[in-house]
């Protein structure tokens, strides 16, 4: 009988609330699921949330009774904002959060990099926003608990599955015992020790390297910005890396690498844990200022993937399809992108619209991501944490080169984590001018967000099914494309017409934008009338034309409908 | 490999003796240090990766 506890967690700045165990007798009337889910985390709930926003009801299994324990993921992505912006919870995130745009890394005590990533004024996020993932994962908790499709059941964990091509038969285990929930898809959210991966016995592929990191986090009052801080080689921890970001509630992470051959347990050891932190603390001049420990974890670096996220009626997403390198802030910031991904996907298909087919995109573009993902998670991870003797050398080389010789300085950006273009994705458009643009996001790209007033921005606007962006001074969209758009409709496609440039309503379109300044012609490198982009529900550009018509807007909805 | 600019026997001479007088000055702990440094620093003077290469797989040979 699976008996997660009911004890809060303990914290010294976030108030845990447990909450009530689902239990089936409870609940004699529970049908079979259209979507089940497993796993609340970020991946998980985000996935729920975009489903639901396509019309798609979930149930979500969560084995404990609470949000996750510690800070865990605490820096998030412009693009995850917008991804959250979609469910609906960035604003609170916004609030909250600490904004940042700089990184710095120390070498013999001089700042011998900079990161300068400016905040754009056509961004209504900042590149990175740091919040703790307690935090993320109560707001979309509670945007869940808000939507009447999603069926959050906490305390239920999966123990068995069986599947075959009609659906998954699931054994669930809960606080009263276990039992039967049958479902034609379930959504692997379960994290990096997905318990459906091992149930399905499949395996990822990829390197683990062995340096090891503490990762604490702890409340003191420091007078310094929110930037990102890295030391190399410090002399209180001899050839290793030492990490510092703030925290919102006062409270701020440092990371350090573990000598090599020193255990977890030995890590974790209170008096270890002090001293190192005072070290550290030392390090930024700051060895005076009283601070309390909340939480400490270990954490070693891998570069993992599933070869494929679809298994047969198993979808795979966030850590349980992959597990990458915190450096660059990789794991949660591609889990959305992957939720995001893998909702309309899913929705398309179990609505009918798409064939099974449709998935086996979703599983080759994430894949692709991926595979991207650890080639430059790879990079860092071997610059941050030298596997190899060689690679030690050559990294050692670095630093000391970096106190004079500009050229070697970038070695130490370890590519924050960017949003994947699936240029080569089956979706773009076949029989467009991609390729005749000379600016804007291209195939498979995601979109450019413009600032269009005060607290309106185009990704406001976009979104929850395709986007058809229709360039026009014109009062009204001509009318052989809005019957192409009518017929799509009509085939169950979500899709919206927005109009932009026009000062006054455009018949035929769903909204119009005025672009007054061509701030958005510009971004888009729009140069004349009748030019249009299309949109994927990820908000992905899958078509551009310098001047649409009608045939060639078929040709690319049938496309999508047809995969 | 084929340089159009190739080190004379006289240039050669002088950084054999400079080469070896750095890597006694660096010192045991600190020579293969010290020899990483320049080879990054050479090879961002040569700025070609596939000359680099080829130096290192020459260099690979007969060890």
């Amino acid at each position: 009988m699976h008996q997660p506890t009911s004890e809060p967690r303990r914290s010294i700045y976030y108030d845990y609330q447990v909450m009530r165990p689902w239990l089936a007798a409870e609940h004699p009337d529970s049908a079979r699921a259209k979507v089940v889910i497993s796993g609340a985390g970020p991946a998980g709930l985000t996935a729920a949330l975009e489903l639901a926003r396509h019309g798609v009801p979930s149930v979500v299994l969560e084995s404990e009774l609470q949000v996750s324990e510690g800070s865990r993921a605490i820096v998030f992505t412009r693009r995850s904002l917008e991804i959250l912006q979609q469910v609906g919870v960035a604003q609170r995130l916004s609030e909250d959060g600490l904004p940042w745009c700089f990184g710095n890394s120390y070498y013999r005590g001089q700042r011998v990099f900079r990161m300068e990533n400016p905040h754009d004024d056509n961004d209504r996020f900042f590149p990175m926003l740091n919040i703790q993932q307690q935090y993320l994962e109560q707001y979309l908790v509670e945007a869940v608990q808000a939507q009447p499709l999603i069926d959050l059941r906490w305390g239920n964990r999966v123990v068995g599955l069986e599947q075959d091509e009609a659906g998954v038969r699931l054994e669930v285990d809960t606080p009263e015992g276990t039992y039967r929930l049958e479902t034609d898809w379930l959504v692997a959210a379960d994290g990096a020790r997905s318990i459906v991966r091992n149930l399905l016995g499949l395996k990822m592929e990829g390197t683990s390297y062995e340096g090891r990191f503490v990762i604490a986090d702890i409340r003191i009052d420091l007078p310094l910005p929110t930037e990102r801080l890295a030391f190399f080689d410090p002399p209180w921890n001899p050839g290793n890396t030492v990490l510092m970001h703030r925290e919102p509630h006062g409270i701020w992470r440092i990371d350090y690498q573990l000598p090599a051959g020193e255990t977890p347990e030995d890590a974790l050891q209170p008096e270890s844990l002090r001293s190192r932190i005072q070290s550290a603390l030392e390090q930024v001049g700051h060895a005076d200022k009283p601070w309390e420990m909340d939480w400490s974890s270990v954490y070693s670096a891998r570069t993992l993937t599933l070869p494929d996220y679809v298994c047969g009626r198993v979808l795979f997403t966030g850590d349980a399809a992959h597990l990458l390198p915190i450096f660059g802030v990789r794991g949660a910031n591609t889990g959305f992108q992957d939720s995001q991904s893998l909702a309309w996907h899913l929705a398309f298909v179990a609505k009918g619209l798409a064939s099974p087919k449709l998935l086996s995109n979703y599983s080759r573009e994430r894949v692709g991501a991926a595979r991207e993902i650890i080639d430059e998670a790879g990079k860092s991870t071997r610059f941050m944490a030298p596997p190899t003797r060689g690679f030690r050398l050559l990294r050692d080389a670095v630093l000391s080169l970096s106190l004079t010789q500009e050229f070697v300085r970038p070695l130490y950006h370890w590519r924050t984590s960017r949003p994947h273009e699936y240029t080569g994705s089956a979706l773009n458009c076949a029989q467009d001018d991609n390729a005749r643009f000379h600016g804007g996001p291209a195939h498979g790209a995601p979109p450019s967000n413009v600032k269009l007033g005060d607290d309106d921005y185009l990704l406001d606007h976009l979104g929850g099914g395709f986007d058809l962006l229709y360039f026009t001074e014109g009062p009204a969209i001509p009318g052989d494309l809005l019957e192409t758009v009518e017929a799509a409709r009509k085939n169950g496609l979500p899709l919206r017409l927005t109009a932009i440039g026009a000062s006054s309503p455009v018949r035929g379109a769903d909204k119009a934008i005025a672009d007054a300044d061509g701030h958005v012609r510009q971004r888009y490198g729009v140069e004349g009338e009748g030019a249009a982009y299309l949109l994927r529900p990820d908000q992905h550009i899958c078509g551009r034309w310098l001047r649409l018509d009608a045939e060639r807007l078929g040709a690319a909805l049938t496309r999508m409908l047809s995969q | 490999m084929n340089s159009t600019k190739a080190l004379d026997i006289a240039g050669l001479e002088e950084v054999y003796d400079q080469l070896a007088c750095a890597i006694d000055q660096a010192g045991p702990e600190k020579s293969e240090l010290f020899l990483v440094k320049l080879a990054l620093l050479n090879a961002n003077a040569l700025g070609d990766p596939s000359v680099v290469n080829a130096h290192i797989q020459t260099a690979l040979r007969d060890l």
